[in-house]
């Protein structure tokens, strides 16, 4: 069995991190981020990262509850706005998720849970006018990868300093970089609903996932490899299949091309234009 | 220019190079073809700055005011790096970050104008007759662009997509300046060993890299794979080119690319004279003693035992084979 070693430089992680929040952020004329401060880990970061580029003056985190998210969500972000002494508003999002969801009686849970992600995404650019402040992502690599996301709504944001670090590499700048250990040592959960956590979600454990991801990925195995690299062949099929199908949440929708020139095609230039 | 013309004669005929630089005769290291007598030492300056992405002005702005700085430090040669004046990942900006490096430039003007007071070697876009546009180095001194380098590696493969916007260059040519022979090659031209290998066969003493290098391979090491690779190389090429080799790289980011900096010099021996901080605007400064060139290869001969005919002569049977 092949054992990858995730293992990263934490210094180095975070000098260049802390670099690019800084860097996007000034370059536009701004000088302020604000983060979805969930009480997990990846936001936990994100806004730590916020930090060290910006001072901790300057980042606003937002807490936004719906009325069934479990009371350690609630506390876990409020360690970090105590920990790390940035600005914080609390925003129960109940009165805007009930309405569209009393629509329906027989809406699901997942539908429940991207309402939710998408109201939280609408609070978050509402209140980044409020503070002049550019939205922080918090998605990680290992749930891009797998399309674990809302689309336009946990995974929208102005930039993202963690997108390409595995679950497992978050956990260790986490701890470097002094995220409350409660938040470290918790299942990762999404919370959009009682008792869910990733793992059971997703059906195998970040751990596990990761090392496959990071040979497929990052060292180019092809899936046969990886299997005969030690993986379950199952394993391994169905986390490729996953990361096929949801490469549409990793897209702008295309455009149909008529003309000699268009968008995302033949016309070409970096977010970072001109800055 | 007796001895020099007999060199050439015995460079034809030998399955040796030799250079007119390259002389154990005092007279003709230290002199220039006209019998000037050359330098010994080279205050070199490696800047790695930051860039703003197709705005040439004001990244001119910059390069004036790190001349300023490196002139009070009585550098005599500056290198800023790839793509300096214009920023590195240009897309379908590239025609309108193109200038040439002429006195009736606007841009050039100003650099060729500073270049009476030190030797600079600048990366921008460079526009032929023909409209064809080059990653490019230019090497001013005392007012002229004495050489212009087209980077012949253009890479597009993985996250690059230089070929797509930009001409390759079709020469690597080592050139004279007032410290001696010298040649520039660009980032990904350095990746393969033929150009640093051209150069040195050219008469280079003195190689001249810059980089837009994005930071890449972040593992559990104290560097970045990309800057261990590079560095790596570089040092190698010093070692086994018995020359001066001095890299600068760009710092800053663009979108999500990262630009590492960490400038550096080595030696003839493949020493470390000089080594810029990582991800920051700096200057390193640094001085070549040119003398080295010659104790170097008086104790480690690779130059002198270089063996180009048979190099060529394996290099047609191998171009010849199909």
């Amino acid at each position: 069995m092949i054992n990858p070693d995730l293992t990263i430089n934490t210094d180095l992680a975070r000098e260049i991190l802390t670099g690019f929040v800084r860097s996007e952020i000034t370059r536009v004329g701004m000088s302020r981020a604000i983060i979805n401060l969930s009480g997990g880990l990846d936001s936990a970061l994100s806004c730590a990262l916020a930090v060290a580029a910006l001072g901790a003056e300057n980042v606003m985190a937002l807490r936004l509850p719906y009325r069934t998210s479990s009371a350690d969500s609630l506390e876990h972000a409020q360690l970090v706005i105590d920990q790390f002494k940035v600005q914080s508003e609390t925003i129960d999002i109940s009165a805007m998720v009930d309405p569209l969801i009393e629509r329906d009686s027989t809406i699901s849970s997942v539908r429940k849970g991207n309402i939710m992600a998408r109201v939280r995404m609408i609070v978050l650019y509402d209140q980044s006018e409020v503070f002049k402040a550019l939205p922080v992502g918090t998605s990680n690599k290992t749930e891009i990868l797998l399309g674990y996301s809302t689309m336009y709504g946990d995974s929208a944001s102005a930039m993202n300093p963690i997108g390409d670090l595995y679950k497992t590499q978050v956990r260790q700048l986490a701890r470097a970089m002094n995220i409350p250990a409660p938040i470290i040592d918790k299942a990762p959960s999404a919370d959009l609903w009682e008792g869910q956590t990733d793992e059971k979600e997703l059906g195998f454990t970040y751990d596990e996932v990761d090392k496959l991801l990071y040979l497929l990925i990052d060292q180019r195995y092809s899936p046969q490899e990886a299997i005969e690299a030690g993986f379950n062949e199952s394993f391994v099929k169905a986390v490729t299949a996953r990361v096929r199908r949801n490469q549409f949440k990793r897209m702008q929708p295309p455009i149909a091309k008529v003309s000699n020139r268009t968008i995302g095609y033949d016309f070409l230039y970096l977010r970072d234009w001109g800055t | 220019m007796v001895i020099f013309s007999n060199l050439r004669h015995l460079r034809k005929n030998f399955d040796t190079v030799y250079h007119s630089n390259l002389s154990t005769s005092w007279g003709i290291l230290f002199s220039d073809k006209r019998g000037k007598i050359r330098p010994m030492k080279l205050n070199l300056a490696l800047a790695q700055i930051n860039t703003r992405l197709g705005d040439v002005e004001s990244n001119l702005v910059k390069h004036l005011e790190y001349i300023e700085q490196a002139k009070a430090e009585k550098t005599d040669l500056l290198v800023f790096p790839e793509l300096s004046l214009t920023g590195y990942v240009l897309q379908d900006l590239v025609a309108s970050a193109a200038h040439k490096p002429t006195e009736d430039d606007p841009i050039f003007k100003h650099l060729l104008k500073a270049s009476h007071d030190l030797d600079l070697v600048i990366g921008f876009v460079d526009e032929d007759s023909r409209h064809r546009f080059y990653i490019a180095s230019a090497y001013l001194s005392g007012g002229k662009a004495i050489h212009v380098h087209h980077k012949v590696y253009l890479p597009t493969y993985g996250l690059f997509d230089e070929g797509r916007f930009f001409a390759w260059g079709d020469s690597v040519r080592a050139f004279d300046t007032r410290f001696g022979r010298m040649g520039m090659l660009i980032c990904e031209d350095f990746w393969h060993a033929s150009p640093p290998y051209l150069l040195w066969l050219d008469g280079a003493d003195i190689m001249l890299f810059s980089s837009a290098s994005p930071g890449r391979g972040l593992n559990d090491k104290e560097k970045l794979e990309s800057a261990r690779w590079v560095e790596r190389v570089t040092k190698a090429y010093a070692s086994m080119f018995t020359s001066f080799v001095a890299h600068a790289n760009r710092v800053g980011y663009e979108d999500g690319l990262h630009f590492w900096g960490g400038a550096t010099a080595f030696d003839p021996n493949g020493e470390e004279l000089a080594h810029g901080p990582y991800n920051e605007e700096a200057i390193t400064y640094t001085q070549l003693d040119l003398n080295q060139l010659r104790r170097t290869r008086a104790r480690l001969p690779l130059l002198r035992d270089e063996r180009t005919a048979l190099t060529r002569n394996e290099l047609n049977r191998i171009l010849a084979r199909d």
